[in-house]
């Protein structure tokens, strides 16, 4: 590789190690929440999605939904963790007006899935970022502040949602691998449809376990956490700030205290929020409402089975068998939609090519216009086209460029702007000569020139010829004819 | 009028099905008994008018197909009944109307019955002398030399008015005792099921892994019969059993000869007033004459049941109650802030038993105390388990007094919660092994109030004791002397 890790802190004292750990809450893709059978779609009325459960009515009882369990255990599966046959869900209690039980559902001592890993590719090499469990919870409600000067409003439709809580190991070592963590998780539960990973509808967000550490030291630093953050940019800058006020304490002769801190997305910096004497006593145990949760090895088995190709192997794969480059091959299989458009090009026309097209053209539109994939302007079949009218020399890849562009306005069939448009390739040998010795010869005292040893004049002659297509001479074969013609 | 409300609810519903009895004949005789006894005050809501249009609702469609067809029937103040408050006799639940019916209770009504009111209980079923109740004490129909008793707990309410007539039959809940030993106190039959035999859907919840419905009736047959009506798998309890439902009340069988029953030398208890003692010995010869072969047995782990319950009610009460904090449904007393309404709706909300009980389980589950105490408990607890299930190896039911005493006098153990405590000390281990447990009255003390014997049976085998307690009722051919000398 020819790029090193680098990113260390520079302080009075030396240069500084960061260490970075993400609990991530990733809302389940399920029509029902986890314990009740309310909707869980994004939007709705206030208080229009609550179920007797959800509002803790009294003499209510949770019954788990079997579909969000699935959900936890194929992300599981999808993270190459251990699934454990047997968890638990825990009562963590603590007051809250949005928390209408008076505890959250969750699973403390014995998750549903144990350890597993990411792997994440860095412009100095693949790196692996251990997960240390996940297991499923109970979202809260909403408190709205801001609805009337003297009273608070809760909204409940949130109330109950399934939550995969994915505690990450403190594996990571700056900003940019933060992002390339979250990225990567989102892209893999995305493939496997267990969560949409929507940050703006809060579907995905993480608290960040932040402590730094002089490089060398292998200790691990007190950390804070920085609760909640809702972006990969959020993140970012938190982990930046909190590592720099950490250093900045120590080196001036304090201690870091453990402490929970929010973090200011105006201010840009970190807030102290409650430190570790005031931290909640949660007197977490075991719900007694629930059964242990028992998974038959081949309920896992199936779901294991019916997994599709992950990002990690469609990458391998696209490498051996198109012969992407790992750059190419990593942007093609990073997110989910993606890929499928990818594959959907790529199928009729051509691997190498379609990764080209998208990468350099179609991402340039789209991050032009501001576009997701699924939006694109020029649809896959249009576009695997395309390619092949390059492919079998019906175009050139010049003439495809403004074809792609007319493409781009209205989504058009290449085929038929080709036609309409007259953009065939001129690959009749027979008439390019013709076309070639009228140019010869018109320009005699040029191929003199050239046959004296400027080569350069070379360029000249293919432009005249060009010219004289209107750009839609076949460029290898008017090469061909040309030295031909000059020898 | 009086002698309708003297028959058994098996009598009872075969005279009305028969049309000997109008179903509005039936609820009159209980609505004018229940009008002239308001000095008990076992009812903290009567449906009176409304049961008497339900039952001429009865008799004018001919509606007699379900087997309670008719019968009037209160129930306990902690089963959530549909558009009729329900408080469980908290000041924090005071005017709260359930949109919902508990499946327990929906039994009863899909089966023919007819609702005449919520019964008076200890707030938040906490208690053994109906004391606790935010609506005041419930009266015993029993006195001892004109003197006011307490009816037991923490269904009292549910044992005088079957006692006294003003319910044909009733259902309660037991979570340490709170059927049997009010049964005792009273001279009626209690059923505890099986923990998971009866859906906990609906029930206001004390202690979830502990609760249980069943019901309280005049005679070991009405037992069975109520028994056949609110049991069952219900898929909204994930704790309930999803096993074959028995058909008890068909099954009833007097016949016990071979029966193994146990005797366990540690229910024998210090101070243990020598009429109980007398009252076992006389059961036991019962059994024998019977026919049953008695068999002293040892449950070594039994002077652990009452610490160890009073660890495992509190902790999961503590968390139970969480729910009632003012802010979704019920009392709320304001406050200038959150925090400040939360502490004084429970501070005005929760009685001082209530309040007790959610201290103590806050305590034992707290960080740093949970192994010590609720861990413990809970290895306890299966210890306690073991040595039922060593035990039922040997018997197939065991036979033990109901209560260290007879009902006492209002006040004489309030301010002795570990008095009252004591009260619990026979039926507490059923409860924390989940096994089922009948108490039938067998006699009277020296001073003319009942007693109880108590029979426990293996996990789901209800109908041996049943059984059990068929053949007993018949040796003691038990008389009520209850004299109305309230009316």
């Amino acid at each position: 590789m020819d790029k090193k890790f680098d990113y260390f802190l520079e302080g009075k004292t030396g240069k500084w190690e960061v260490v970075i750990g993400l609990e991530v809450h990733a809302q389940i893709t399920s029509n029902a929440k986890l314990f009740s059978s309310s909707s869980t779609k994004f939007g709705s009325n206030p208080n229009s999605q609550v179920s007797f459960v959800d509002a803790a009515m009294p003499g209510m009882l949770p019954v788990i939904n079997k579909y969000c369990v699935e959900q936890a255990v194929k992300t599981g599966l999808g993270l190459k963790a251990t699934i454990n046959n047997f968890s638990k869900f825990d009562r963590k209690n603590y007051f809250y007006a949005d928390l209408p039980q008076g505890y959250q559902i969750s699973q403390f001592k014995f998750p549903i899935v144990g350890e597993g890993q990411i792997i994440l590719d860095m412009p100095y090499g693949t790196k692996i970022a251990g997960i240390e469990r996940l297991h499923l919870e109970q979202d809260a409600g909403k408190s709205l502040h801001d609805q009337d000067p003297s009273n608070s409003f809760v909204d409940l439709n949130r109330s109950g949602i399934a939550l995969m809580e994915i505690v990450g190991k403190p594996d990571l070592r700056s900003p940019d691998e933060v992002a390339q963590y979250v990225k990567k998780l989102r892209s893999i539960m995305r493939y496997l449809n267990t969560c949409d990973g929507n940050m703006d509808e809060g579907s995905l967000r993480a608290d960040v376990n932040v402590s730094v550490r002089k490089v060398g030291s292998s200790d691990l630093g007190t950390r804070c956490e920085i609760k909640n953050v809702n972006s990969i940019k959020f993140m970012q800058q938190a982990i930046e700030y909190e590592a720099k006020r950490q250093i900045e304490i120590i080196e001036e002769g304090g201690t870091i205290d453990q402490q929970t801190r929010l973090f200011d997305t105006k201010k840009i910096e970190t807030r102290s929020m409650r430190s570790k004497e005031d931290a909640h006593d949660y007197r977490y145990f075991p719900d007694p409402d629930l059964l242990p949760l028992v998974l038959e090895q081949s309920f896992v088995d199936k779901i294991k089975n019916s997994l599709p190709e992950m990002p990690d192997e469609k990458k391998i794969r696209l490498m051996n068998d198109f012969d992407l480059s790992s750059y190419d091959a990593s942007i093609v299989v990073s997110d989910r939609d993606i890929s499928e458009y990818y594959e959907e090009v790529a199928k009729d026309s051509d691997y190498k090519l379609a990764a080209n097209w998208m990468i350099v053209e179609l991402f340039g539109v789209l991050n032009k216009e501001g576009k997701e994939i699924k939006d694109s302007p020029v649809s896959a079949k249009n576009l695997s086209k395309l390619i092949n009218l390059i492919k079998n020399n019906t175009i050139s890849g010049k003439i495809a460029k403004i074809v792609f562009e007319e493409m781009v306005k209205n989504n058009e069939d290449p085929e038929k702007i080709v036609n309409e448009k007259g953009m065939k390739q001129q690959s009749d040998p027979e008439e390019l000569k013709k076309i070639i010795d009228t140019i010869l010869k018109n320009n005699e005292d040029k191929v003199e020139q050239y046959k004296a040893g400027k080569d350069k004049l070379f360029g000249f002659f293919v432009g005249e010829v060009m010219k004289n297509t209107q750009g839609k001479g076949n460029p290898k074969l008017i090469n061909d004819i040309l030295k031909q013609q000059l020898k | 009028m009086s002698e309708i409300t003297k028959l058994t609810l098996v009598e009872l519903t075969k005279k009305i099905k028969s049309k000997e009895l109008s179903a509005l004949e039936a609820a009159n005789a209980y609505v004018s008994r229940i009008k002239k006894s308001k000095k008990l005050n076992t009812f903290v809501t009567e449906t009176l008018d409304q049961a008497l249009v339900s039952a001429k609702n009865i008799d004018d469609n001919n509606l007699k197909s379900g087997v309670l067809a008719g019968a009037p029937i209160a129930v306990k103040d902690l089963f959530c009944t549909k558009n009729v408050q329900t408080t469980a006799s908290s000041k924090i639940l005071k005017n709260f109307i359930p949109p919902y019916e508990s499946t327990v209770t929906s039994k009863l009504w899909d089966s023919g019955a007819i609702l005449l009111g919520k019964l008076n209980c200890d707030e938040f079923a906490m208690g053994s002398s109906n004391e606790t109740s935010a609506y005041g004490n419930v009266i015993n129909p029993y006195q001892e030399s004109g003197e006011n008793l307490v009816p037991g707990g923490s269904s009292g309410g549910c044992s005088s008015a079957v006692s006294a007539n003003l319910t044909s039959s009733t259902v309660g809940t037991d979570t340490g005792g709170s059927i049997r030993q009010p049964a005792s106190f009273t001279g009626i039959v209690g059923l505890k099921p099986t923990y998971g035999r009866c859906s906990r859907w609906g029930i206001v919840a004390f202690a979830s892994s502990l609760d249980q419905a069943g019901p309280m009736t005049k005679d070991v047959s009405d037992s069975a019969l109520m028994l056949d009506v609110i049991s069952g798998y219900d898929e909204k309890d994930s704790t309930s059993a999803n096993i074959e439902k028995g058909d008890f009340l068909n099954s009833l069988n007097k016949n016990i000869k071979g029966l193994k029953v146990g005797i366990p030398k540690e229910y024998i208890v210090d101070n243990m007033p020598k009429e109980i003692q007398t009252l076992w010995d006389k059961g036991i010869e019962w059994m024998k004459e019977s026919g049953a072969i008695i068999k002293n047995i040892s449950l070594p782990n039994t002077k652990y049941a009452l610490p160890t319950y009073y660890i495992v009610a509190p902790a999961e009460a503590s968390s139970n109650l969480s729910r009632y904090d003012g802010v979704k449904y019920g009392f709320r007393a304001p406050g200038k802030d959150l925090i400040e309404m939360y502490e004084n709706t429970r501070a005005e909300g929760f009685g001082n038993e209530v309040k007790r009980r959610i201290m103590i389980g806050t305590y034992v589950l707290s960080s740093g105390y949970y192994d010590a105490y609720y861990l413990k408990a809970q290895q306890v607890r299966r210890l306690i388990k073991n040595d039922f299930d060593l035990a039922f190896k040997e018997v197939d039911t065991i036979l033990t007094p109901t209560t260290p005493s007879s009902a006492f006098k209002i006040g004489d153990k309030t301010n002795d919660p570990i008095s009252m405590y004591l009260n619990d000390v026979f039926t507490v281990p059923v409860n924390l092994a989940g096994l089922p447990a009948i108490s039938i009255p067998a006699g009277f003390d020296d001073s003319g109030l009942p007693l109880g014997l108590q029979l426990i049976g293996k996990s789901f085998d209800e109908q041996t004791i049943l059984n059990s307690a068929y053949a007993l009722e018949e040796k003691i051919s038990f008389k009520s002397k209850v004299i109305d000398w309230w009316i």
